[in-house]
């Protein structure tokens, strides 16, 4: 009888030598004459557990992991292939983990989003559909344009890059423009440190992406999308490929769409390394094989898009929740979340935690309580210290803020972002100075140079935090920051420049604080 | 291949015609070059300028503008460190030190046998796994300065073809 192992292949997996885990099982397999099928899913989002190994038993999926190459040879001595669920030399084995539905870390999520993730084989159609896949796109094809546009705004659905407008709103302006050409574009330019759920979904799920600009397709009247991935997911790019070629040919892509009138195809472009890219209009530049400099608006992407025509750019997130609402309806999605923040929210758990991963909770937990849940503390052993939430351009949070809710408005109220959901942990150890100095660097690198805030600000900005970190006369020269953070904030033409400020002010408020601490003890002794 | 090799201006010729009819084409056809020769010869420059009616200043400025593309030959590998405060968080800052002193040389550089060639990337998107680096098209996680010598080890090892 043949047994279904399963072994990811996402970006982590292989990082971790998951590539040579599953060649080792092939080879013992043969070695031992072991009837398997090998599925190469994606992962489940528990990243300290990967390279994870799970098999198909009578009773569910059961894992083993981290699975290092040199552990294959124990697991077939222990007969871990064994699809019967009450064999003991496998549940005997060190890295057995027992019903992978049952581990704390993913039983505690709320999964909607990444519902599918790790379950499926990503590229397999048929494996899709029998997991619910596609039925949002049929109902779709049933209804009008503006039903579908209203059952988004009726879900509450807000973008998931960092900005949360909602969603709904932006397809009803790009419908609301006259026919002509459309087009959709999906923002995969995932470059905030920290964050992995674009990433995940199209590794894990990439179908769901296809499907949700399917859909955004019919609801404003599109017939040509783009993928603007970035060229640092080179396996990102090789998975999307694969499922998008599949779709093709089955009729979920190209001409007459399942049967129907419609149309819609779809492409992946790689970006080239540009951090601002990320940035709705720099990315429609890029796209139009141009510099990625961003531009004024109005007029919005909307009405004057790609190639000047009427566009909706969206999030990989934003587009992977759409097939579940259409297909549970808007209420069931609404029905999840807090205030205005509706829904779930991936967030990404990294940095010096010894449990990262990827957690999809609806909105309003707070920080402290997801750490706790989640992430079992620090790799290096020392106290968490200040923690960055939503990426380069989010604030640094230390810990009489980590009760905060984790919805946006909440975040807004005390000077932070939300953004995409990345929370980078850092311990005691960590130089605060030098993070706000980085943060300045980071946008001397990344601007896009097109307004002088963001360009000069930012060189200006690492030398004002050079000095005062020398110690030169550093009250004047922290006031002097603050002068050019207000600066850059009032007058940067895009979040580049109007919010490197958030993490340098943070960061600098932190030091200080931790200064005259020291200084205090000092007193003291 | 070997951009002064006599197919050289063949193949380049022959991946502008294969894009030049996407809408928005520089950067697939960037990218195509870059693939094909590791870095974007000078002498593709007025060619794909010339296809696109765009002048050899406007595609240098495109090409100049993004991290990826190289408009020289670099190593025969490309290591990539990050440099992002995921990474930071678990320790990059030490890698980037040590890489720097074993290989010799600072970003943007390639080693004296020109097997190596060193960069900064902002973000891999492997943050709960770092520090992380990728090595041509291979991303690779929790790099120690001990694991990181015996993966450059490893791309040293000249090896032998037994004809």
């Amino acid at each position: 009888m043949t047994t279904t192992i399963y072994i990811p292949r996402d970006t982590t997996t292989l990082s971790l030598d998951g590539e040579q885990v599953a060649t080792n099982v092939r080879i013992a397999a043969a070695r031992t004459g072991t009837d398997i099928k090998l599925v190469r899913n994606g992962s489940r989002g528990m990243f300290w557990l990967e390279p994870l190994l799970e098999v198909q038993t009578d009773r569910g999926r059961i894992a083993f992991g981290p699975v290092q190459p040199e552990d294959i040879d124990s697991l077939f001595d222990a007969d871990f292939a064994n699809p019967d669920f009450a064999n003991k030399s496998a549940q005997q084995h060190p890295l057995y983990l027992g019903l992978t539905e049952e581990i704390p870390y993913l039983k505690k999520q709320q999964r909607l989003s990444f519902a599918r993730a790790g379950v499926i084989d990503p590229i397999d159609i048929d494996d899709y559909i029998k997991h619910d896949g596609f039925k949002g796109l049929a109902k779709s094809l049933q209804l009008s344009a503006q039903a579908i546009v209203d059952e988004i705004k009726d879900s509450g659905l807000r973008g998931r890059g960092g900005a949360a407008f909602p969603t709904g709103i932006k397809w009803q302006t790009v419908l609301n423009c006259p026919p002509q050409q459309k087009y959709i574009v999906c923002n995969a330019d995932e470059g905030d440190s920290g964050t992995f759920a674009d990433r995940l979904l199209m590794e894990a799920d990439p179908l769901s992406l296809v499907e949700g600009m399917t859909i955004a397709a019919l609801a404003v009247g599109a017939t040509q999308g783009y993928i603007y991935l970035r060229s640092e997911y080179p396996q990102a790019h090789i998975i999307l490929n694969e499922a998008i070629a599949n779709a093709y040919a089955n009729n979920f892509l190209g001409d007459n769409l399942c049967g129907s009138d419609r149309s819609f195809h779809l492409e992946v472009r790689l970006g080239a390394g540009a951090y601002i890219c990320g940035e709705e209009t720099s990315l429609l530049e890029s796209l139009e094989g141009k510099r990625g400099l961003v531009r004024a608006k109005p007029p919005l992407p909307a009405i004057e898009g790609l190639f000047g025509q009427p566009t909706v750019v969206n999030n990989v997130l934003s587009f992977g929740a759409v097939p579940h609402i259409l297909n549970d309806g808007a209420q069931i999605y609404a029905d999840y979340g807090m205030g205005r923040s509706k829904g779930t929210l991936p967030f990404q758990i990294a940095g010096n935690v010894n449990r990262g991963g990827l957690v999809e909770l609806a909105f309003g937990t707070s920080l402290q309580k997801l750490l706790d849940d989640f992430a079992d503390g620090t790799v290096s052993g020392r106290p968490m210290h200040s923690i960055q939430v939503g990426g380069p351009l989010g604030a640094y949070l230390t810990p009489e803020q980590w009760q905060t809710p984790l919805d946006y408005e909440s975040f807004a109220a005390i000077g932070a972002v939300l953004g995409h959901g990345g929370i980078v942990v850092f311990d005691d150890t960590v130089d605060l100075a030098e993070q706000a100095s980085f943060s300045m660097e980071f946008c001397v690198e990344e601007s896009c140079g097109k307004c002088t805030p963001c360009r000069i600000g930012s060189v200006r900005g690492v030398e004002v935090i050079e000095k005062i970190r020398n110690g030169d006369n550093p009250e004047q020269n922290l006031e002097l920051l603050d002068d050019l953070c207000e600066t850059m904030i009032d007058m940067s033409l895009c979040a580049m420049g109007g919010m490197t400020p958030f993490p340098v002010q943070s960061a600098m408020k932190a030091y200080r604080a931790q200064l005259s601490d020291q200084q205090q003890s000092v007193k003291g002794h | 291949m070997d951009a002064t090799s006599a197919r050289a201006n063949e193949k380049i010729q022959e991946i502008i015609a294969e894009l030049i009819d996407k809408p928005g084409a520089l950067l697939p056809i960037l990218h195509e070059i870059q693939h094909a020769f590791g870095y974007i010869p000078a002498q593709a420059i007025p060619r794909i300028g010339d296809a696109l009616k765009q002048t050899a200043a406007e595609i240098h400025g495109v090409i100049s503008f993004y991290r990826h593309f190289h408009t020289s030959k670099g190593g025969s590998h490309r290591i990539e460190i990050c440099r992002a405060e995921a990474c930071q968080a678990r320790g990059a800052r030490a890698l980037e030190s040590h890489a720097k002193q074993t290989l010799q040389v600072d970003y943007h550089q390639t080693t004296a046998d020109r097997n190596i060639s060193l960069d900064p990337v902002y973000c891999l998107g492997n943050c709960a796994c770092g520090p992380n680096i990728r090595i041509d098209d291979d991303i690779i996680g929790r790099v120690s300065p001990e694991k990181f010598d015996r993966l450059v080890d490893g791309l040293n090892t000249v090896s032998l073809q037994i004809r």
